[in-house]
């Protein structure tokens, strides 16, 4: 049986340790990792906890991301509770096996503290390696702070392993801005939390060997469009009514609200910035400087649920919204991102959307993004939504070096 | 099948699991239950013929055979029905036609030779080789 560890009411946690403590509470049997920068401290902690007995589980050492994930699809598919951590080059390692995971929906708990993909080589946070896995099959949950971390590492569990969804859930958090910052955190108790997550109910366990079990069959085109549409179908109509009863019986629990799609002052907001990461704190706190101090009616949106992508929620918040600034922090390599990509989805479907639109690439590899350049985009925003159309360029990349760099309908 | 008869997305288990069992069959004891007698499901190959691409075919002639069980433990698909350690036949749904069953067997002339897929056994029977002298080989 494992130590319980005591815990304050209050912790100071990076976004690191908050993940390895999530996992600790919701007691995995198999973590199977090979760490990564700024990750390995998730993966480190958690051997820790192990060896110093707080864990029953086992921790596999492996010799690459490929076999992380790997293991970690073997384990779940035997019919325990799975999880493991990674980042950039390893979750790029990992890709081929995202897809196995979720196509044989296995319920793995993958936390990826986002950080940018090389060549140039660089360990700081971008979202590049979040948007590589955003076609993979997983439901993608984003967090903002290491609180959210925490929170949404023991959310994770209960709606990915519900039978009825059967899907692997990634956790993102920013790399090291999120990842290595030590913040005040509230954490549940050992018993509070186990109690939330719950006990893993096996599926098709392959070791049940009363009832002998094939993962991985191969199909061919008379039946692999079948499963992927029942996959597509479970995604698109399951996953969103049970983060809500999660999200709802958490509350009831800490507190701590979340929804699928965060907002912040869009009561009455004409100008929107849609982000994701840490960078949603810093919109919130510029939309209420530069309401107070400039009258413009700054609103954020920050994306909690990244796949499946909350198409509805976004056309209901942004319907009546004049200037949208889709913010994504990762190379569009050669198209606009993928958020002003999403959201131009979004308003291409929905009547009564009529925004002017425009994309920033910003924050790469790192790169700050502050106050100061976040009240330059409302101000342009605000420009655009008096003017009632687009004043400049689609495409802005933000506070990179050298001659200004826009593209695309100048 | 035509597509029609197929089963629809929403009728599969989710992730594509396949079951070796009909779902509400107990299986108590699998060593002792014979093949033909174990619930396997529709998804299971032994209920589905996986042999349709073999070219050549093993034809077995009893008449020489001694019972040796070499051809039983070294067929890789299973595919050699031997019952209470007498060879009965082969299983031509799943034999795929390798030829390992007749390169382990023993006796002379050998009890199961190789011929083309479409060779009629009556014929093949008649074909049969007598035993060879290995000293003339020599």
């Amino acid at each position: 049986m494992a130590d319980k560890m005591e815990l304050k009411s209050v912790e100071v946690w990076d976004g690191n340790m908050a993940s390895a403590q999530a996992l600790r509470q919701s007691q995995v049997d198999v973590v199977a990792a090979y760490p990564i920068t700024p990750s390995t401290p998730i993966v480190e902690n958690y051997a820790g906890f192990l060896a110093n007995g707080y864990i029953d589980g086992e921790y596999v050492m492996v010799e690459s991301e490929h076999a992380a994930m790997s293991g970690c699809i073997g384990a779940s598919a035997a019919g325990g509770r799975v999880a493991t951590a990674t980042s950039s080059q390893g979750f790029a390692l990992m890709v081929e096996t995202l897809y196995q995971a979720s196509g044989m929906r296995l319920p793995i708990v993958l936390h990826v503290v986002n950080r940018a993909l090389a060549a140039p080589l660089n360990v700081n946070g971008d979202h590049s390696d979040m948007y590589l896995g955003r076609d993979s099959g997983w439901i993608q949950l984003d967090t903002f702070t290491p609180q959210e971390a925490y929170d949404m590492g023991l959310c994770a569990f209960k709606i990915g392993e519900d039978h009825d969804i059967r899907l692997p859930v990634m956790v993102h958090q920013d790399g090291f801005i999120s990842s290595h910052t030590a913040q005040n955190i509230n954490p549940l108790s050992d018993d509070d939390a186990y109690a939330f997550v719950g006990e893993f109910q096996p599926m098709n366990a392959m070791l049940d060997f009363e009832k002998p079990a094939t993962y991985g069959t191969q199909t061919e085109e008379d039946w692999h469009f079948e499963h992927k549409a029942r996959q597509h179908n479970d995604l698109m109509t399951k996953v969103f009514p049970k983060i809500e009863e999660v999200f709802a019986e958490f509350e009831a629990k800490t507190g701590r609200k979340y929804k699928l799609v965060e907002d912040y002052y869009m009561e009455d907001a004409e100008v929107v910035i849609v982000a994701m990461g840490t960078t949603v704190e810093t919109a919130k706190l510029t939309a209420r400087i530069i309401r107070e101090q400039e009258g413009i009616k700054a609103g954020v949106i920050g994306l909690r649920v990244v796949r499946p992508f909350p198409f509805e929620k976004l056309a209901d918040l942004l319907k009546d919204v004049k200037a949208i600034g889709a913010m994504d922090r990762s190379s569009p390599n050669g198209t606009v991102g993928m958020l002003y990509n999403e959201i131009a989805g979004v308003m291409a479907g929905t009547a009564e959307m009529n925004a002017v639109m425009t994309n920033y690439i910003y924050g790469l590899g790192g790169r700050d993004m502050t106050v100061e350049m976040l009240k330059g985009i409302f101000r342009e925003l605000n420009e655009n939504a008096k003017a009632g159309k687009r004043l400049g360029a689609i495409q802005r990349f933000i506070n990179v070096r050298g001659p200004e760099l826009s593209f695309l309908g100048k | 099948m035509a597509m029609g008869e197929k089963k629809g997305w929403n009728e599969f288990d989710a992730g594509s699991v396949l079951f070796s069992f009909d779902k509400n069959a107990k299986v108590d004891n699998i060593a002792t239950t014979l093949p033909e007698n174990r619930p396997y499901s529709q998804s299971n190959s032994y209920t589905a013929s996986v042999a349709d691409w073999r070219v050549e075919k093993p034809v077995f002639n009893q008449d020489y055979c001694i019972d040796c069980q070499f051809c039983w433990i070294y067929c890789p698909d299973m595919s050699i029905i031997s019952r209470d350690q007498k060879m009965v036949g082969i299983d031509m749904d799943h034999c795929k036609g390798c030829g390992i069953c007749v390169d382990v067997c023993p006796t002379n002339p050998k009890s199961l030779l190789m011929f083309v897929e479409q060779k009629d056994e009556k014929e093949a029977l008649a074909e049969w080789p007598s035993k060879e002298d290995k000293k003339e080989e020599k």
